[in-house]
C-alpha cells in the first residue's frame, strides 16, 4: 500500500479546527431489527441541495441478530498525536462491533461514501478468542490503534469486561488492553483525557442481564454498575474506582471535554433506584486523584393515564426519564442529553462544568406519550443515540435503545426513525421539519457523522 | 573528516530536525498543553540527548566495523541495509508505538532516542562516515593508539555537530510554530516527510554503493 503524501484532510489538530470542518453530507446509521432480518448498516442522505435529502440511500446488510449498536472510525484526528505522529493513514473504515452476535465488520467509504462496501469480517471467535473478551461495544481510534470495549469475558458471558486493541492498518486483534484492573468487573463505555495520560470506563451489566430485556430481578439486587474506573494509560492500570452509590445503576455514556487541557467529563446515570430519576455526573481532577459528583438531576414523571404504562413499569406507575445517551460539542459548551423514557432532549449550557444551566428542550415520543414529530405525527421510542456536528449547529437523533429493551418498554412498536434539529449559537433547539427518516421495521441506534462528529475523534492540542 | 562530511553531517541533522515526527511537534504539544513556553523548550535538551545516543551508537558500530570487515564488504552491507529499509519505508506506515503525554526528562529521551532509532536516522550517516580518510585508515588492525584517540574524538565531534545543527533546526521550528504559525500548519503545510525520509535512505544506500576513496 503507497502512503498518502498529505495527512488526511478530516484530521484536526485541535477541536476548535475541527468546528470549522465542512457540514457533513452522509450519516452512517447502525440499524438493528428483530423481525429475523439481516442487521443493516444504513446511509442518510443529509445535503439539503439533494433529491433525496432525509432519506436511507443505502442499505448494507450485516448479520441476522447481531444488535449492530456502536461503532467508528479505523482512524481519526487521534493521528495527529505527537507522541506517535501518523496523520497518513486514512479515515475510510468504519469498525462495527455487534454487540450480540460479537462478530465486527469492516467497512470502506472510500470508493462511494454513500455505498459502504464490507471488507473483512471478523467472526465472533476469532474476536473472542483473540481479545479475551465477547460482547463488543465502543469503538474509539486512538494514536496508535484501534481500541474496543466489551461487555464480558469470552466463554463464561461474565466479568470481567474490559477493552482490546485492534491494529489500525490490517485489523488483526492484538489482545486484552488492561494490565491490572483492579476491582473492575463490569464495562461498558471508554473514552480518555489524552492530555493526562488517563482513560475512563463505565459500568452497564454482564450480557445475561441485558439480553432478554432489562433483568428487573437483577435490577432489584443492584446488580448492575454503579461506578466508573480511572486509569493510567501508560501503565494499563486502574488506579482509582469512582463509586456513585448502588442507588444509581448503570452508569454509562462518558464524554470528557474536548479540550485536552481540561481535566473533567460527564456520564449518565440511567436509574436512581429510590425515585426512578436519571442523573448526569461531571468527573475531575482534583489534586492528585479524581473526583465525581452529580450535577443533573432528572426526575420520573406521572403518566396521563396509569393503565398506559407498559407491564414492566405497571407496577412503579412512573415513567423513568431513561437518560441512556448525552453529547457534548466540540466546544465543550453544550450537553444533549436524551431521556428515552420521557420522551425529551434536552439542551444544558455546561459551560462551567459544575453549573448547568437548562436552556433547551425538544419533545418527541415517550412511554404513553408519543409526542409527535411535525413532519410525521406521533411517534413510538423517544430520542436515544444522539450525535451532534462539529460545528455544533446540527443535532441527530435516533430511537432505539437495544432491541429487546426497546420491546419491553415500548411493547406497542418501536419502528426506527431518525430526526434532525437545528441549534441556536445562544442556546435552544429546533426541529428540522423536512428531515424524518422512517426506518420502518428497522431499529435506528448510533450515528456517525461523515468525516467525523462530536464523538468521533480525540485531539491532542487545544 | 572532509568538508563534505562536515557539511553533511549538519545538513542531515537540519533534516532529522525538521521532521516532526523526530521531536519538535512532541515539544510544541508540551507547551499547547502547560500553556508556556517553557515546557517547549525544556523538552529539546532530553530529544537532543536521545537522539544523539542513537546517532552515536551507529557511528560508534559502523567505526568498529571499519576495523574488523574490508572496505567492500562494508560499503555493499551499509549499501543494502540502507536502501533495503528505505524501501521497507516507502511501503510500510508502520510507526513505532508510544503512549503518553505525562513525560520527565528520562522519557523524552528514550522517546527520542527510539524515534530516531526506528527511523533509521543514524544509519542514514553511514556514506558519510565510511567516506572518511581518517575511519578509512583505521581499517587496519595495527593502529597507533594515538591516531585511534583522535578517531574517537573526530566521530564525536560529528554526532555533536550533527545533534548541535538537530537541535536549532526542531528548536526553531517548534518556537516558531509555537509562538507564530499555529497548529494550522499541520493541515495545510505539512507532507509525508516520512516518505521523503525513506527516499532519503535509499539514495544513502546507492551513495554508500558508490563511494569511492
Amino acid at each position: 500500500m503507497l502512503q498518502q503524501w498529505k495527512p488526511d484532510p478530516t484530521f484536526y489538530p485541535s477541536p476548535k479546527m475541527a468546528i470549522e470542518a465542512p457540514v457533513e453530507e452522509v450519516a452512517y446509521v447502525a440499524a438493528p431489527r428483530d423481525d429475523g432480518k439481516p442487521d443493516a448498516m444504513c446511509v442518510v442522505d443529509l445535503n439539503k441541495a439533494s433529491d433525496t435529502y432525509g432519506q436511507i440511500v443505502h442499505n448494507l446488510e450485516l448479520g441476522v441478530r447481531d444488535e449492530i449498536h456502536h461503532f467508528g472510525w479505523n482512524a481519526c484526528s487521534a493521528a495527529l498525536c505527537p507522541y506517535a505522529p501518523h496523520p497518513y493513514i486514512e479515515r475510510r473504515y468504519l469498525v462495527v462491533p455487534a454487540l450480540r452476535g460479537s462478530s465486527i465488520y469492516i467497512l470502506d467509504v472510500k470508493e462511494d461514501p454513500k455505498a459502504p462496501k464490507l471488507i473483512k469480517t471478523l467472526d465472533a471467535n476469532e474476536v473472542e478468542e483473540r481479545s479475551g473478551y465477547t460482547r463488543p461495544h465502543t469503538v474509539h481510534c486512538g494514536p496508535e490503534g484501534i481500541y474496543i470495549s466489551a461487555l464480558a469475558t469470552a466463554g463464561s458471558e461474565e466479568g470481567p469486561g474490559g477493552i482490546f486493541l485492534m491494529d489500525h492498518y490490517n485489523f488483526n486483534i492484538l489482545g486484552q488492553w488492561e494490565v491490572e484492573r483492579g476491582p473492575q468487573s463490569l464495562s461498558y463505555d471508554f473514552w480518555w483525557h489524552l492530555g493526562y495520560d488517563i482513560a475512563v470506563t463505565s459500568e452497564w451489566g454482564y450480557p445475561a442481564m441485558i439480553e432478554n430485556g432489562v433483568s428487573l430481578e437483577d435490577l432489584g439486587e443492584r446488580k448492575f454498575g454503579h461506578k466508573i474506573h480511572i486509569w493510567d494509560i501508560r501503565h494499563r492500570k486502574n488506579i482509582q474506582t469512582l463509586d456513585l452509590g448502588d442507588d444509581y445503576q448503570m452508569i454509562l455514556e462518558l464524554r470528557p471535554a474536548h479540550d485536552p487541557t481540561k481535566a473533567y467529563g460527564f456520564v449518565n446515570a440511567v436509574l436512581n433506584m429510590n425515585d426512578l430519576s436519571s442523573s448526569i455526573w461531571t468527573w475531575y481532577k482534583d489534586g492528585d486523584g479524581w473526583g465525581i459528583q452529580k450535577i443533573i438531576d432528572i426526575p420520573a414523571q406521572a403518566p396521563e393515564n396509569p393503565d398506559d404504562l407498559p407491564p414492566a413499569l405497571k407496577d412503579i406507575g412512573m415513567i423513568p426519564p431513561l437518560v441512556t445517551d448525552h453529547i457534548l460539542s466540540l466546544d465543550d459548551k453544550f450537553l444533549y442529553v436524551s431521556c428515552w423514557g420521557t420522551g425529551e432532549m434536552l439542551q444544558y449550557d455546561v459551560s462551567d462544568p459544575f453549573n448547568p444551566k437548562h436552556t433547551g428542550t425538544l419533545e418527541i415520543g415517550g412511554i404513553t406519550k408519543s409526542h409527535p414529530h411535525p413532519a410525521a405525527g406521533p411517534v413510538s421510542g423517544g430520542p436515544q443515540m444522539v450525535e451532534l456536528s462539529r460545528d455544533g449547529k446540527r443535532l441527530y437523533f435516533t430511537n432505539s435503545l437495544y432491541v429487546a429493551w426497546d420491546n419491553q418498554f415500548y411493547p406497542d412498536g418501536a419502528n426506527g426513525w431518525m430526526v434532525k434539529a437545528d441549534v441556536n449559537p445562544d442556546g435552544g433547539v429546533e426541529f428540522d421539519s423536512d428531515f424524518f427518516v422512517d426506518f420502518g421495521e428497522s431499529r435506528a441506534h448510533q450515528i456517525r457523522l461523515q468525516g467525523g462528529d462530536s464523538s468521533s475523534d480525540t485531539f491532542c492540542y487545544p | 573528516m572532509d568538508t563534505i562530511s562536515w557539511w553533511g553531517m549538519l545538513g542531515l541533522g537540519a533534516f532529522h530536525g525538521i521532521n516532526p515526527g523526530m521531536g519538535w511537534l512532541f515539544a510544541v504539544a508540551l507547551g499547547m498543553q502547560e500553556k508556556r513556553r517553557r515546557a517547549v523548550i525544556g523538552a529539546l535538551f532530553p530529544m537532543a540527548l536521545g537522539h544523539a545516543i542513537s546517532i552515536a551508537v551507529v557511528v560508534f558500530v559502523i567505526a568498529l566495523a571499519q576495523r574488523q570487515l574490508p572496505e567492500g564488504v562494508l560499503r555493499i552491507a551499509c549499501a543494502t541495509v540502507l536502501f533495503g529499509f528505505g524501501v521497507y519505508k516507502f511501503f510500510s506506515a508502520r510507526h513505532p508505538k508510544w503512549v503518553g503525554m505525562r513525560v520527565n526528562f528520562k522519557d523524552l529521551t528514550i522517546w527520542s532516542f527510539l524515534m530516531a532509532s526506528a527511523h533509521g536516522a543514524g544509519l542514514m550517516l553511514a556514506p558519510l562516515l565510511l567516506r572518511m580518510p581518517a575511519a578509512a585508515a583505521s581499517g587496519h588492525m595495527h593502529h597507533a593508539p594515538a591516531s585511534m584517540t583522535d578517531n574517537t574524538v573526530m566521530l564525536l565531534s560529528a554526532v555533536g555537530v550533527h545533534t548541535l545543527s538537530f537541535f536549532l533546526v526542531m528548536g526553531v521550528v517548534a518556537v516558531i510554530v509555537y509562538e507564530v504559525v499555529g497548529l494550522a500548519l499541520l493541515r495545510k503545510a505539512w507532507f509525508n516527510l516520512d516518505l521523503l525520509w525513506s527516499i532519503a535512505l535509499m539514495i544513502a544506500g546507492i551513495v554508500t554503493l558508490f563511494l569511492k576513496h
